[in-house]
């Protein structure tokens, strides 16, 4: 229950600051991805459905506000999310690198598909061009980004997830587990 | 494995297929009907809309303490690079500097009070922008209680931004000219030749946008002629300047001419715009080739 809140209030919070405050930090018209590296966290700190669930609103929003096609990246946010819960088995918290790699793949997969669906059909067929000026950097910056916040992230799960009952000898930490 | 024994949980394998098949009916809906969410976003936008707005003022005001800042940076700068200069130069580079300016500001003067005037507006703020890199649309923070209607131009300063292409309660959306989706019926306002100016992702990175479909005779378009919104667009009223033609080429065909045009309002620091109530009559049940 306290993960599903917790799950909520980050995706909301991610939204909003997405597309206000991220807007700020935009380095020679880019910004980073807030909500990709909020939903691949969720997805590999507690699994696919976690995933593909905070994936499918986060992209919902995103449509109902910004989407001319309803469910599209309801659809591909969702995938991310699912992808990104596969990892959950490999996942331990005081590891970044998984964390950065994760989220850049997501973000490249996520710009690619954009570019597919959104651009390439409408006949704007310079990948090269589109790869290297807005994908690319996004991913980089994105990067970047997960660094500063993946470990208040990490930080924040682990307290959620303690056990309630302090008990004696060591914190034994349990996560949500799927089937 | 089994530790919440209360819990019914759906295998993710399931859930992923029922919310690809929801996704993909709701894609098919909004792309074969003219279904539009807009009930839906309602209640989305009443719940986010009041903190994306307070979000936005206050990088509105830390947005002008860091112009302010940076203003008297450049200014200080300035002033120790000028002092190096010959006296001669000083005198001349100033000159030019306040002349530069003056004519800014007559021009912009000219714009409003020659053009606009006779347009009704209604200012609004904008309160968020597309979350992505890839398309440059925004919302502002009136709607239909406001009196705004889907189509209305917006503007920023003199120059056109875009219209608006779907209207809440108290929030709307702006498609701007820059959006790699966007076109607008234009013409050079010296000689009245027709174009469609259409947003590009690619080339705003320099600050332009493209047009295409220029009619006219060699020579007589320049760079640094004004386009303005045509008489024969559907949906944005006559004379609104868009920007100015920075290049133009022949196309292969030798009939017509493209280029690129620098948009007039600045889209990097969009935080007040105008919305023109005034709103263009056309023909009922006209299809719409542009907009």
């Amino acid at each position: 229950m306290k993960q599903n809140i917790f799950a909520a209030v980050c995706v909301l919070l991610a939204f909003v600051l997405q597309s206000t405050a991220v807007k700020w930090i935009a380095f020679g018209g880019i910004c980073p991805n807030l909500l990709i590296v909020i939903i691949a966290a969720l997805g590999f700190t507690y699994g696919c459905n976690m995933g593909l669930l905070t994936g499918f609103f986060a992209g919902l929003l995103w449509d109902l506000f910004y989407g001319d096609l309803l469910g599209f990246y309801a659809l591909v946010f969702m995938y991310v999310g699912y992808m990104n819960g596969g990892f959950w088995q490999i996942f331990f918290k005081e590891d970044i690198k998984l964390p950065v790699v994760l989220v850049t793949g997501s973000d490249v997969i996520f710009g690619v598909t954009s570019y597919v669906m959104r651009f390439l059909l409408r006949g704007r067929f310079e990948f090269a061009n589109y790869f290297g000026h807005v994908i690319l950097p996004e991913a980089v910056y994105t990067a970047l980004i997960t660094l500063l916040i993946f470990p208040l992230f990490a930080r924040i799960t682990t307290r959620l997830d303690r056990p309630v009952q302090k008990g004696k000898g060591p914190m034994i930490e349990i996560r949500e587990t799927e089937v | 494995m089994k530790r919440n024994h209360k819990k019914f949980t759906i295998p993710s394998k399931y859930l992923l297929l029922v919310l690809t098949v929801v996704c993909i009916i709701l894609m098919c809906a909004t792309f074969f009907t003219d279904f539009l969410a807009t009930p839906l976003s309602n209640v989305a936008g009443s719940v986010l809309i009041p903190f994306q707005r307070g979000i936005s003022r206050i990088g509105e005001t830390a947005g002008r303490r860091k112009e302010e800042m940076e203003n008297l940076r450049d200014v200080m700068k300035k002033n120790e690079e000028l002092q190096e200069k010959l006296d001669q130069l000083v005198i001349e580079n100033s000159a030019l500097q306040q002349d530069k300016y003056e004519l800014n500001h007559l021009r912009e003067l000219y714009q409003l009070d020659e053009q606009y005037e006779s347009y009704e507006k209604v200012g609004a703020h904008v309160v968020s922008r597309d979350p992505g890199n890839w398309f440059s649309a925004f919302v502002i923070d009136k709607g239909e209680k406001d009196g705004l209607k889907v189509d209305m131009n917006v503007m920023a300063g003199s120059g056109l931004v875009g219209r608006i292409t779907e209207v809440g309660h108290d929030w709307s959306k702006v498609l701007s000219i820059i959006d790699d989706t966007s076109s607008v019926s234009a013409m050079v306002l010296s000689t009245e030749d027709t174009c469609i100016v259409q947003g590009n992702l690619d080339t705003m990175r320099n600050g332009m946008i493209t047009f295409s479909k220029l009619v006219t005779q060699e020579g007589t378009v320049k760079e640094g002629d004004k386009l303005v919104t045509s008489y024969i667009s559907t949906k944005y009223l006559p004379g609104i300047l868009i920007g100015y033609v920075t290049e133009i080429n022949p196309d292969s065909n030798n009939l017509t001419h493209s280029g690129y045009v620098t948009p007039a309002a600045d889209f990097t620091h969009l935080e007040e715009v105008l919305v023109v109530t005034t709103q263009k009559n056309t023909y009922e049940g006209g299809e719409e080739t542009d907009g």
